[in-house]
C-alpha cells in the first residue's frame, strides 16, 4: 500500500438511497465514512422520484422521493460524511486491514482503503429488442424520468410507454404532469404489473392501458415517427388483425431492472440466481454482509425493489458495519430487528410476497454458504 | 422542449449559456447534461453508427449504454448524458468512431 | 383510436376498480352515510404496503392496522368529511363526496397534480375513472396548501346522479404543451 493512501473506516460505493442511509447509520455510530459516486451529484435516483412514496407513515411514506433525498443529504452532511463525486470505481483489491477501492477522478487514478466496504451500486434498466429499437426517440423510462424531473426537458411530445410495472406507470404519469401526451401504455402480460392506484391515475388522465399488447416496431428514418403495436394471445404470439400504428415520437421502455453487480463479482462475492430479484444476486446474510467478510451489499444490487426497501437495507448494512468495527451502541440488536420488521412489512401482500420469498431464499443461501 | 412550469416542482431555471451543436448556437444551462440541452433544442440524433450509418440518440441516460456519444470539444466518444454543459462547448454529431483532433 | 375493452374487468386488468371491487371496498361507506353530509371515499382495493391515510385522519375514522398491507377501513360514523386524508394518499385514491350539496347537485373533491389549475367559478368538463367526459361541473374551490406539498385539491359541483362516477377534470382534450 502506498504511504499516505486515503483511509476510511467505512467506504460506500454509490450515494443513492441505500448508500446514504448506510452512511447515516455508520457515521451516526461514530465511524469515519466516505461515499464514492460516479455521478455529478449524490442522491442516486431519488431526486427524479417526485411522487409521494408508499410505505409506513412513521418512515417517511407520503413524502415525495425528492424531499426524502434532500433530507438524507442534509443528514449525511451534518454527520460529516465525505462524498466523492464524479468518481467511477473500477477496482477492488483485498488488502491487510480492509479493501482498497480504486476510482477515477478528474482523469486521474485514485485509491482509498476502507476497513469495511458497502456496495450500494443500484440497478440499471433492462432493454427490449424490437425492430427500430435503436432509433433516436426510443429510451429507457428512467432516462425520460431524469430528463423531465431533474433536467426539466421533455424528451418527446407523444409517448408510448412499454411496461406496466410501477416504473412504467409512474413515469407515464410524470410525463403527463410534465405536459407530454402518453398515447398508450402497453403490457405484454395479460394484467397490469404495478399498483392499481398508479394505473388509475393515468386512466383518469385519459391514457389507455393495453394489457396483452407489445411493440412490434418503431418506424422512422432518422428518429421515431410512429410506433406499431399488436395484441398478443395467451402464448404471447401476435394476434392477427390487431396490429395498429400510433402517431408517437417517443417510446419509453420500462421492462424491469437488473442489479449492477460488477463490483460484487470483482470483490469475489458468491452469487445466486434469483430471477424475481433481477438475476444474479450477491449472497448476503441478515447483516447484509456478503460471503466476503467486511464487504456488504445493500439496495437494488441485492435485487430490484423500491427505494423504501433500499433505504432500510442501507441502514442495516451501516449498523452492521459499525458494529463490526466495534463502534455500535447497545441498541444495535433491537435496531436491526426493527428494520427487519419494517422490511418484512414492505414485502407482504400480493405485490410483496414473491420478493419476500426470494429474499428468504437469498438468506438461506447465505446460511448454506456459511456452513 | 423545456418544462418551465410544473405542477409539483418549482419553476425550472432558464438557460444561462450557449453551446454549439454542429456549429449552430443553442441555449443551455451550465451543469446540465449536454444531452439535455440538445433534447431541449429538439436535437435527438446524436451520432451515426460506423458500419451502417444508422442514427443513434440518448437511451439509458446514466452513462452505461454509450449510445449518446458525440464529439465534444474535439474529443470523440464523450457520453453526453453524463457530461455537464460548460458555456461555449462545441458538440458535433459523431460519424462512426469519430476522430481525435489534436490540440 | 378507440381503446379496446380488455377482456377482463377489474383494476388489475384495466387500471380501474370495477363496480364489484368498489362495492366490496372497506374504504367506501354505506349509502345512508352519503345522505348525511360530506364523507371520504377511499378507493383502495389492492393490498399494498401503505398507511399514511390512517395517520392523516385526526378523527380516527380510518384504520389500516398491521400489517400495513391491509386495506384501509373507513368508519362512516367517525368521518367528519374534513378531507384531510386526500392529499396524504400517495395513490391519489381518496375522494371527498358531499352528495346532498343542493337538491340537484353534489360536490366531489379530488387531488389534481396537473397544470393548468382551473379557476374557481369556471365550468370544466368532468370525467370518470376512465377519463371520459361525463358532465360539466363548476369549480367551487381550488385548494393549495403547503402541507399538501404540490397536490392541489379541487372541489367541483356536479349533477347529483354522478356523485359516485365523477373523479377528475377531463384531460383528454386539454393536454398543455409548453416551451
Amino acid at each position: 500500500m502506498e504511504r499516505g493512501m486515503k483511509k476510511a473506516q467505512v467506504v460506500i460505493v454509490g450515494g443513492g438511497p441505500a448508500g446514504l442511509c448506510a452512511a447515516i447509520e455508520a457515521a451516526g455510530a461514530g465511524a469515519r465514512v466516505v461515499i464514492i459516486d460516479e455521478n455529478n451529484s449524490p442522491g442516486g435516483q431519488l431526486f427524479k422520484q417526485i411522487h409521494k412514496f408508499f410505505g409506513s407513515f412513521e418512515h417517511k411514506a407520503g413524502m415525495r422521493g425528492c424531499t426524502i433525498g434532500a433530507r438524507l443529504l442534509e443528514e449525511t452532511k451534518s454527520l460529516g460524511v465525505e462524498v466523492i463525486l464524479n468518481a467511477p470505481v473500477y477496482g477492488l483489491f483485498k488488502h491487510e486491514g480492509g479493501m482498497v477501492v480504486s476510482y477515477a477522478q478528474d482523469g486521474r487514478e485514485k485509491a482509498i482503503l476502507g476497513e469495511k466496504l458497502i456496495l450500494a451500486t443500484g440497478a440499471g434498466e433492462n432493454a427490449l429488442a424490437f425492430p427500430g429499437g435503436t432509433l433516436p426517440g426510443v429510451m429507457g423510462a428512467g432516462c425520460a424520468q431524469t430528463m423531465i424531473n431533474v433536467n426539466r426537458v421533455l424528451p418527446g411530445k407523444r409517448i408510448v410507454m412499454v411496461g406496466s410495472g410501477n416504473v412504467g406507470l409512474i413515469v407515464a404519469y410524470q410525463l403527463l404532469q410534465a405536459g407530454a401526451r402518453v398515447l398508450a401504455l402497453i403490457e405484454a402480460a395479460p394484467y397490469i404489473g404495478g399498483y392499481g392506484v398508479h394505473a388509475s391515475k393515468i386512466r383518469r388522465a385519459g391514457t389507455p392501458i393495453l394489457v396483452g399488447h407489445t411493440i412490434t416496431r418503431a418506424i422512422g428514418k432518422a428518429q421515431v415517427e410512429s410506433v406499431e403495436i399488436t395484441g398478443l394471445d395467451e402464448n404471447f404470439q401476435a394476434l392477427a388483425g390487431t396490429a395498429r400504428v400510433l402517431e408517437a415520437d417517443t417510446v419509453c421502455v420500462a421492462v424491469g431492472l437488473s442489479p449492477l453487480t460488477e463490483l460484487a463479482w470483482m470483490a469475489g462475492c458468491d452469487f445466486t440466481w434469483i430471477p424475481q430479484l433481477g438475476g444474479h444476486i450477491p449472497i448476503h446474510n441478515e447483516n447484509m454482509e456478503t460471503t466476503i467478510a467486511g464487504v456488504y451489499a445493500a439496495g437494488d444490487i441485492t435485487g430490484s425493489e423500491e427505494a423504501s426497501t433500499a433505504m432500510e437495507e442501507g441502514r442495516l448494512a451501516g449498523i452492521a458495519a459499525a458494529e463490526a468495527l466495534g463502534l455500535a451502541a447497545g441498541r444495535t440488536k433491537e435496531m436491526k430487528l426493527e428494520i427487519w420488521a419494517r422490511m418484512n412489512a414492505l414485502r407482504t401482500g400480493p405485490f410483496g410476497q414473491r420478493r419476500f420469498e426470494a429474499k428468504t431464499q437469498l438468506l438461506g443461501s447465505a446460511r448454506k454458504a456459511a456452513q | 422542449m423545456r418544462v418551465i412550469h410544473h405542477p409539483i416542482l418549482p419553476d425550472a431555471p432558464v438557460p444561462d449559456c450557449t453551446i454549439y451543436y454542429d456549429g449552430k448556437p443553442i441555449p443551455a444551462k451550465s451543469g446540465e447534461p449536454v444531452a439535455a440541452a440538445l433534447l431541449a433544442a429538439g436535437v435527438r440524433v446524436f451520432r451515426e453508427t460506423a458500419k451502417k450509418r444508422r442514427p443513434r440518440g440518448i437511451y439509458c441516460g446514466i452513462g452505461r449504454c454509450t449510445d449518446c456519444v458525440m464529439i465534444v470539444d474535439g474529443q470523440p466518444n464523450v457520453r453526453t448524458c453524463v457530461t455537464p454543459v460548460r458555456g461555449g462547448m462545441k458538440v458535433q454529431t459523431q460519424k462512426g468512431l469519430g476522430e481525435w483532433k489534436e490540440g | 383510436m378507440s381503446v379496446p375493452e380488455t377482456a377482463k374487468d377489474g383494476i388489475k386488468f384495466t387500471g380501474i376498480a370495477s363496480r364489484e371491487e368498489l362495492a366490496a371496498c372497506p374504504g367506501i361507506t354505506t349509502g345512508e352515510r352519503f345522505e348525511k353530509g360530506p364523507v371520504a371515499v377511499i378507493e383502495c382495493v389492492q393490498e399494498i404496503p401503505c398507511n399514511p391515510c390512517e395517520h392523516a385522519c385526526s378523527s380516527g375514522a380510518i384504520v389500516v392496522g398491521q400489517p400495513i398491507t391491509r386495506l384501509p377501513v373507513l368508519d362512516g360514523a367517525k368521518c367528519i368529511g374534513c378531507g384531510a386524508c386526500l392529499a396524504f394518499c400517495p395513490g391519489l385514491a381518496i375522494f371527498l363526496v358531499h352528495k346532498n350539496y343542493t337538491d340537484t347537485s353534489s360536490l366531489v373533491e379530488f387531488p389534481y397534480e396537473y397544470l393548468p389549475l382551473p379557476a374557481e367559478g369556471s365550468l370544466v368538463p368532468c370525467g370518470g375513472r376512465d377519463g371520459d367526459f361525463i358532465a360539466e361541473g363548476k369549480v367551487v374551490k381550488v385548494k393549495q396548501t403547503r402541507q399538501n406539498d404540490g397536490t392541489a385539491l379541487i372541489v367541483v359541483e356536479i349533477p347529483k346522479e354522478y356523485f359516485m362516477d365523477i373523479r377528475t377534470i377531463c384531460r383528454k382534450e386539454t393536454y398543455h404543451g409548453q416551451g
